[in-house]
């Protein structure tokens, strides 16, 4: 039973870290269509510059709020460089765009800032805290909390404020859209830029937990996708509960099965969902028009 | 059109002969078994992706499944390589085979995740399964025996790379204007449309996936046993997405195209000097920029201006 509860809480924590990839998903998702393969890479931009920063005896803070911030620029410089230059380009296309920009980016991290896996010390020490007789670290809580916040803030950004229900409307009609006076090229690289900041604050925080590495976006995207699908693609809340199962299962899989295939089961998860419930759990049905 | 695939035939068939007495040295020629090797790969991909326009990033699993079935077979089960290569590849087209029906019924974002968490699962698979696989330090292949007669010369290797390349460019070409290459090139353009005019889509999907499956693990098998060492960084994601680039820089849907990508971009490192990250960075660059602004490829841009020019 405790053995349960330990891997239950240790599901969620590493489950929150995906929701907080799947939300970035989710909100491009939302205003372009695109699914950006990049996602990822921005949770290990973030904390790969903090740790660096930190190294060099910057302050704590400095170096987290300079890794969000590098990394929110780059989510910009993405849109603005790769992105809207290519235009009226088909999905295929800008989809080979984002996974040339997730290698470039880890490319770049691997030759300014090393190849070595590196750690963020946690943001309240690392006394483990005990919750029905299992050990949960207070990072986790932070996690947890973060992601709990985050969503909140993009369901309010949604629902509450006009550039949300831009962004919104950009994403159902572009052409519509700017016909309203709804200048779409700046909201697009709003949702760019935002997305990164999600991705970043998951990143930092994430990392006292998970490590970071030059590579590692590529499995926390690929987990953040799936969480995003088994959600409903677009839905935030769908995110959230996606992100908590993928970690819940992981665990359950890597406690009672086998640590060597953890990684497996998201993946082995997200071919099913794709072709049993391609609209996940709240997404919205929708008619391809041809 | 008939005519110029004959000439584009017989011209592939100098350059195959006439090269190896042009390249000044064994490190060149190297280099230009490791492209026909490569360029096999991605005139299979270019099938599927170019053809039908249906993308996989999870290639690379294919070709580690040629390049580890083939080895294990020969080491393992003392298997003579000749009969080991198309023994994995049988594996290959089979595994593929079941895939596909449901596989490619996905599209756009969808299909791309599910090819890319295939191939994670192969290289998971390949790392963790120490025992047959030799785990993360990879394995040795043995060499490739003819008759009774191992493969060790580079100038033998070049004969076999150059014949396989040009009986694989035959199969692509003639694909291209058969009225199965014209059903994959009808669907890519429109599904539904293709559809109507009663293509079987599923079956052509399936039958692309499975063709690119066989071809990949064929280049994996003949460069486990020329290099005679493997790795599970055969399928690792890079690599999938390396073969993916060498199709779409090349051009999509050019079998010639395919064989440009894979040319280049198996020199490219070596111009490098092996400097990991600056490779990652280089072929990033690569994939944004010919997607922005060269989104045919080079080969079908090139045809298309040399084409007005007449």
């Amino acid at each position: 039973m405790n053995d349960l509860a330990q891997f239950l809480l240790s599901g969620l924590t590493t489950g929150a870290v995906y929701a907080l990839a799947a939300l970035g998903f989710t909100l491009i998702y939302n205003a372009s269509g695109v699914i950006n393969f990049a996602q990822g890479d921005f949770l290990m931009l973030s904390a790969m510059v903090a740790a660096t920063l930190l190294a060099h005896q910057v302050s704590y803070g400095i170096a987290i709020a300079v890794g969000i911030a590098v990394t929110v620029l780059v989510g910009v410089m993405l849109y603005r460089f790769a992105i809207r230059p290519a235009g009226e380009a088909d999905v295929v296309s800008l989809i080979i765009i984002t996974i040339g920009a997730s290698i470039f980016i880890q490319g770049v991290v691997q030759v300014v800032l090393g190849k070595n896996q590196q750690v963020l010390p946690p943001f309240t020490g690392d006394t483990p805290l005990h919750v029905l007789g299992a050990r949960v670290l207070p990072q986790a809580l932070w996690v947890l909390g973060v992601a709990a916040l985050l969503v909140a803030a993009v369901a309010g950004f949604f629902r509450y404020t006009l550039t949300g229900k831009a962004m919104l409307a950009v994403a159902a009609n572009r052409l519509a859209a700017s016909a309203v006076g709804i200048p779409a090229r700046r909201i697009l690289q709003l949702s760019f830029g935002l997305s990164a900041l999600l991705g970043a604050v998951a990143g930092v925080t994430a990392a006292p937990i998970t490590t970071t590495v030059y590579d590692i976006g590529l499995m926390l995207g690929m987990k953040g996708f799936v969480a995003a699908t088994l959600g409903g693609l677009g839905s935030g809340l769908g995110a959230v509960v996606g992100g908590l199962v993928v970690g819940v299962l992981e665990a359950l899989v890597a406690g009672y099965v086998s640590s060597a295939y953890k990684d497996a089961v998201p993946i082995g998860l997200i071919i099913v969902i794709l072709l049993v419930m391609p609209h996940g759990l709240f997404g919205r049905k929708s008619t391809e028009r041809v | 059109m008939r005519f110029s695939r004959f000439k584009a035939l017989l011209a592939t068939a100098a350059v195959l002969v006439v090269l190896p007495f042009v390249l000044p040295n064994n490190f060149m020629l190297d280099i230009a078994i490791r492209i026909a090797f490569a360029a096999v790969a991605a005139i299979g991909l270019n099938v599927l992706m170019g053809f039908a326009g249906q993308i996989s990033i999870g290639h690379a699993g294919f070709l580690a499944i040629g390049a580890y079935g083939s080895a294990i077979a020969a080491t393992r089960f003392g298997w003579p390589p000749l009969l080991a290569i198309p023994a994995a590849a049988a594996l290959c087209a089979v595994l593929a085979w079941v895939i596909a029906k449901p596989i490619l019924r996905l599209k756009g974002h969808s299909l791309t995740m599910a090819t890319l968490g295939l191939g994670l699962i192969v290289n998971i698979v390949l790392i963790n399964e120490v025992g047959v696989t030799g785990g993360p330090d990879g394995m040795a292949a043995p060499p490739l025996e003819v008759a009774g007669f191992a493969l060790v010369d580079l100038r033998h290797w070049y004969v076999v790379a150059a014949v396989v390349l040009w009986l694989v460019i035959l199969l692509s070409l003639n694909l291209y204007d058969s009225p199965c290459g014209r059903a994959l090139r009808g669907l890519h353009g429109a599904e539904v449309a293709a559809r109507v005019v009663g293509v079987d889509v599923a079956l052509f999907k399936t039958r692309a996936f499975v063709m690119s499956a066989v071809l990949a693990s064929v280049s994996g098998s003949l460069t486990a046993h020329y290099v005679g060492f493997i790795s599970p960084q055969m399928a690792s994601f890079a690599h999938s997405v390396e073969l993916a680039t060498m199709v779409v820089l090349g051009g999509m849907a050019s079998t010639f195209g395919a064989v440009l990508g894979a040319a280049l971009l198996t020199m490219l490192p070596q111009l490098l000097g092996g400097l990991h990250g600056y490779e990652s960075i280089l072929f990033g660059l690569i994939l944004m920029l010919t997607m922005m602004f060269l989104p045919r490829g080079i080969v079908p841009t090139l045809a298309l201006k040399l084409g007005r020019k007449r």
